[in-house]
C-alpha cells in the first residue's frame, strides 16, 4: 500500500460520531466501477481538509466526510448504495 | 499627546500580526492531497481556458515558458489552520493567460489532473491575484505539491490553490468545486476565517 493513505478503517471513529452502527464493516457499490467491498477495504487519504475515501478498484471518490466544529457534511455520491449488517 | 505611528520604526510586523485568525506558523511545507499524486510530464501538459459560449483556450507546456514569469514572495494560509510567510514562488499572472479571452463569465471552475476542482470569482482571479505557478524557492514545483504547475490564488485559503491545474472553466453561474460541495466555505477568505459553509 501506498503511504499517502491508509485503510478504510481510518474512517470508523468519524462514521461513529454520525450512525448507530459500525458502517466500516457495510459493504458498499462504488458508483464509477461497480467495486463492491466492504468500507474498510477502501483508500483513505487524510493529509487533507477532509477524509477522502477511494475506490481500491478505479481510485473514484466514493465518501468524503468533513468534519467542522460543529458540525459534519457526509458525501456518498460516489456510493451507489450500503449493505449494512444487522442482528437478526 | 504621543503620536505612535508603526510606520516610522521600520520594523517588521510580528509573525503573528502576519497571521488570519485562527492560524498558526509552519516552518515546512505540509503535503495534502485527496487523492493519488498525478504525474503529469511536461510533453503531455496542457492548461486549457474554456469559455460559456465553449470557445478553448490552449497553451502547450513550451508556450506557458514562453510567457512572461513573475516572482512571487507571499503568505500562504490552509484551511487546516497552518499558515507560511515569505513562501518564494515564480508563474505566469492570469491576468497574461485571460488577456485575450473574450467572456462575460463572473465565475470560474478551476479543474487539475486527477479530477479535483475548485471554484471562485473571476474577478479573484485577476488584478494580479492569481498565476499558474512552476517553480518553488527556485526549483521545479515537485509533484508532491502540484508540479509541474499549480495555481496560486494566496488571498483565498490554499484549497483554492489548486494543484495539479490543467484549466479554468469560466461559468456564468457558480459551480462548487471538490470542497466546497462538501461543507467547505464557497469564497474562502482567511481573514474573514471563511472555513466551513455559513462561516
Amino acid at each position: 500500500m501506498s503511504d499517502d493513505h491508509v485503510d478504510g478503517n481510518a474512517l470508523a471513529g468519524d462514521l461513529r460520531e454520525i450512525f448507530a452502527v459500525d458502517l466500516t464493516a457495510a459493504t458498499g457499490r462504488c458508483a464509477g466501477c461497480g467495486y463492491q467491498g466492504s468500507v474498510a477495504t477502501l483508500r483513505v487519504y487524510r493529509n487533507a481538509p477532509g477524509l477522502v475515501a477511494r475506490c481500491p478498484h478505479c481510485e473514484e471518490v466514493v465518501l468524503r466526510l468533513v468534519r467542522g466544529r460543529d458540525r459534519a457534511w457526509l458525501d456518498l455520491r460516489g456510493t451507489v448504495s450500503l449493505e449494512i449488517p444487522l442482528p437478526s | 499627546m504621543a503620536i505612535v505611528s508603526p510606520g516610522f520604526t521600520g520594523r517588521r510586523r510580528s509573525p503573528d500580526a502576519q497571521l488570519p485568525p485562527g492560524q498558526y506558523l509552519a516552518e515546512d511545507f505540509p503535503v495534502l492531497t485527496a487523492g493519488p499524486t498525478p504525474r503529469v510530464t511536461t510533453d503531455r501538459w496542457e492548461f486549457t481556458v474554456s469559455t460559456e459560449v465553449g470557445q478553448r483556450y490552449n497553451w502547450s507546456w513550451q508556450q506557458l515558458m514562453e510567457l512572461p514569469a513573475e516572482k512571487i514572495t507571499t503568505d500562504i494560509h490552509c484551511v487546516t489552520k497552518w499558515s507560511k510567510l515569505g513562501t518564494r514562488w515564480k508563474g505566469v499572472s492570469l491576468d497574461v493567460l485571460l488577456e485575450d479571452v473574450e467572456t462575460a463569465a463572473d465565475y470560474a471552475l478551476v479543474q487539475s489532473y486527477g479530477g479535483y476542482t475548485t471554484n471562485l470569482p473571476l474577478e479573484d482571479l485577476l488584478d494580479g491575484q492569481a498565476w499558474v505557478a512552476y517553480r518553488y524557492d527556485d526549483d521545479d514545483l515537485t509533484p508532491e505539491h502540484g508540479g509541474p504547475a499549480r495555481l496560486l490564488v494566496p488571498h483565498l485559503y490554499f484549497w483554492k490553490s489548486a494543484k495539479w491545474v490543467r484549466g479554468i472553466q469560466l461559468l456564468l453561474e457558480d459551480e462548487p468545486g471538490f470542497w466546497e460541495s462538501a461543507g467547505y466555505h464557497d469564497y474562502g477568505d482567511p481573514w474573514r476565517e471563511q472555513r466551513y459553509q455559513g462561516d
